[in-house]
């Protein structure tokens, strides 16, 4: 693997300084993205109607290609960073919208009938008891927004230097030096990897109420099937009440 | 006092959820809406809140229409309590129980105080503050829903089936713990049920609602049971009213048989002659604490060989229904009567159960019946 961090001198930056650039570019629009989500979220919420809309308006965003959005953006933005990141952030939309808005609806109908017959206002509400509960819901959407960014942020290589680790792969045909398109493929793929491990510890602090994982459910009921004369128990069974109604 | 003033719910689809009812919900009492689903009796509750909206009426709580207050304050001056508890399921026990004094501007000391004082209160061990709702029974999280519906120490308490989603047992249990805490703390309570038996068994006053919101009688417990208003009312009470009715009336004025109560070590001979027509006798120990029944003519006097009283009754505290089943439980129909102690003051036998039935009734009917609620609160200290 000769020159595999070798970097050519016209992508004017170090290896490092690229893996730094690959995230910015990939994950500021999806912070930003989330931002957007979360009131978004609360009006669709709010204004059952609007749901639908505004789902078929994010579909529509992520259809149009990114070099569609770099023709017209670059007119204002020009070959900068941002006209890289607010096609990101749009995309990240059709992604974040409904996790926001499916873990918010997924509350039970008592929660949230308790919350409001506390006098805790709409959002209050929506801030201190729904968007906690949905908690990993949202880091499932944020998850997937996340690894689809960080792959998509190497198509900014078509407009110049702002690809990040996308420029490799064309900096790897300029020279014919196909390590470098290992590396781009390669560094990219473990930057994917990392983020997302470090939301399912973001999720795991952030949900301590949460019961055990299905997963180790079962294979405790596996087990306790298993042992002569044991009883099955399913610790989830209390937790999965279907939802009541206002009558 | 909560006054409902010809309050009607019309939804736009033209369902009248509740028709032009008018009650007056006094303090320091459990007032208990029931019926059948579909009646109205849970959006009755929530206009008393606001979480619903009436099309006409008004509510008043203390003279003042709730209309002319902010909705937040309103319902953070009414503790709820629903179904299936609706805990806030990221938020340990302890912040559950201190949300709404949170809400108020306590400081998160005061709050955490007040919370460790009621998980108390309402029987729950203190090493469940730290847990997850997750982690508790449905029955322990019913109770985390009381103490946190009570936590601002609210003069109103509004309870949406409370105790629906329990299994029987722990039902009787959250019952029991009410009426315990409402004898401490005396709030105003609105309790909404569709179980007939928990309304007369928590309820100072029973509104009895029929489909269609229209309120069918509301009366106390055992006016209910004894004068239905209609066929309906008759109908949801159920095919033994007269029996539950007994509930209701005291032991106190029961003439118990102390011809056949003897202490261990009796003469034989003495028993045989005190017998009578019924030739079982009830032997007790030295202290006068019932040991079982004896046949005189065959029991030889060993403690071992007595035939087992079952259960027996406490004169005054227990009613006349618990006398009655007594006594058709007793394998010699008659029932062992004993004092706070334990210690026998007789026996009452059905028939002995049955007098006193009719001169209670009798004693009823006399009195004028015109002011039941005193009567029913009366009654219901001595259960």
């Amino acid at each position: 693997m000769n020159g595999f961090f070798d970097i050519p001198s016209d992508l004017q930056s170090s290896y490092l300084g690229l893996v730094s650039t690959h995230l910015q570019e990939a994950l500021i629009p999806v912070f930003v993205g989330f931002a957007l989500a979360l009131p978004i979220g609360l009006l669709c919420v709010r204004v059952r109607w609007l749901y639908p809309p505004v789902l078929w308006i994010t579909t529509v965003l992520y259809a149009i290609p990114s070099l569609a959005f770099f023709v017209v953006l670059i007119d204002y933005t020009g070959l900068s960073r941002l006209t890289v990141m607010i096609p990101l952030t749009l995309y990240s939309l059709v992604i974040l919208v409904p996790s926001v808005v499916d873990g918010v609806r997924s509350v039970p109908e008592e929660t949230n009938a308790a919350a409001a017959a506390m006098g805790i206002g709409l959002v209050r509400r929506y801030v201190q008891v729904q968007l906690p509960i949905a908690v990993p819901a949202i880091i499932a959407g944020l998850r997937v927004a996340a690894a689809s960014s960080i792959s998509l942020v190497s198509v900014g290589a078509l407009i110049g230097n702002q690809g990040a680790l996308g420029n490799l792969l064309t900096t790897a045909m300029l020279y014919q030096r196909p390590a470098l398109a290992v590396n781009s493929v390669v560094t990219t793929a473990v930057l994917a990897v990392l983020v997302d491990a470090l939301l399912v510890l973001l999720r795991k602090l952030l949900t301590p109420w949460q019961p055990p994982s299905d997963r180790k459910v079962r294979r405790t009921a596996a087990r306790a099937a298993d042992a002569p004369g044991a009883t099955r128990t399913s610790p989830t069974a209390g937790a999965a009440r279907a939802p009541e109604h206002v009558s | 006092m909560i006054a409902i003033e010809e309050v009607s719910k019309r939804y736009a689809d033209g369902t009248v959820a509740v028709d032009c009812l008018s009650l007056q919900i006094p303090n320091h009492s459990i007032t208990v809406l029931v019926g059948p689903s579909g009646c109205g009796k849970t959006t009755t509750l929530r206009m008393i809140n606001r979480m619903i909206e009436p099309s006409s009426g008004t509510i008043r709580v203390d003279g003042e229409d709730i209309q002319h207050k902010p909705v937040n304050a309103l319902r953070r001056s009414m503790g709820y309590v629903i179904q299936n508890a609706g805990l806030f399921q990221h938020r340990t026990i302890l912040d559950n129980i201190a949300t709404v004094p949170r809400l108020l501007g306590w400081s998160k000391q005061r709050a955490r105080d007040r919370a460790a004082e009621l998980m108390e209160r309402v029987g729950l061990d203190p090493v469940m503050a730290r847990r997850y709702p997750y982690q508790l029974s449905g029955g322990q999280q019913q109770r985390v829903g009381v103490a946190r519906a009570l936590a601002a120490d609210p003069p109103i308490l509004l309870m949406d089936e409370p105790f629906s989603a329990v299994d029987p047992v722990v039902r009787r249990g959250l019952q029991e713990e009410l009426l315990r805490i409402q004898g401490e703390l005396g709030k105003a309570i609105v309790f909404v049920t569709h179980d007939m038996d928990e309304a007369i068994t928590v309820g100072d006053r029973i509104a009895v609602m029929r489909t269609g919101g229209k309120l069918a009688q509301f009366a106390a417990p055992d006016e209910l049971l004894s004068s239905p208003a209609d066929q309906f009312v008759e109908e949801f009470l159920g095919g033994d009213r007269g029996i539950r009715g007994l509930s209701f009336l005291s032991t106190r004025d029961l003439e118990l048989d102390r011809s056949r109560v003897f202490p261990v070590g009796t003469d034989r001979k003495q028993l045989a002659q005190s017998t009578g027509p019924q030739p079982h006798v009830l032997i007790t120990d030295a202290d006068g604490k019932p040991l079982g029944w004896a046949d005189p003519s065959v029991w030889d006097g060993d403690v071992e060989a007595l035939t087992p009283y079952g259960q027996s009754f406490e004169v005054g505290r227990d009613s006349l229904r618990i006398a009655l089943d007594r006594a058709v439980l007793s394998p010699t129909g008659h029932a062992v009567a004993v004092d706070g102690a334990g210690r026998v003051l007789g026996t009452a036998g059905q028939e002995r159960v049955g007098a006193a039935i009719r001169a209670a009734r009798q004693r009823r009917a006399a009195e004028s019946p015109d002011d039941p609620s005193e009567d029913s609160a009366q009654v219901k200290a001595v259960r």
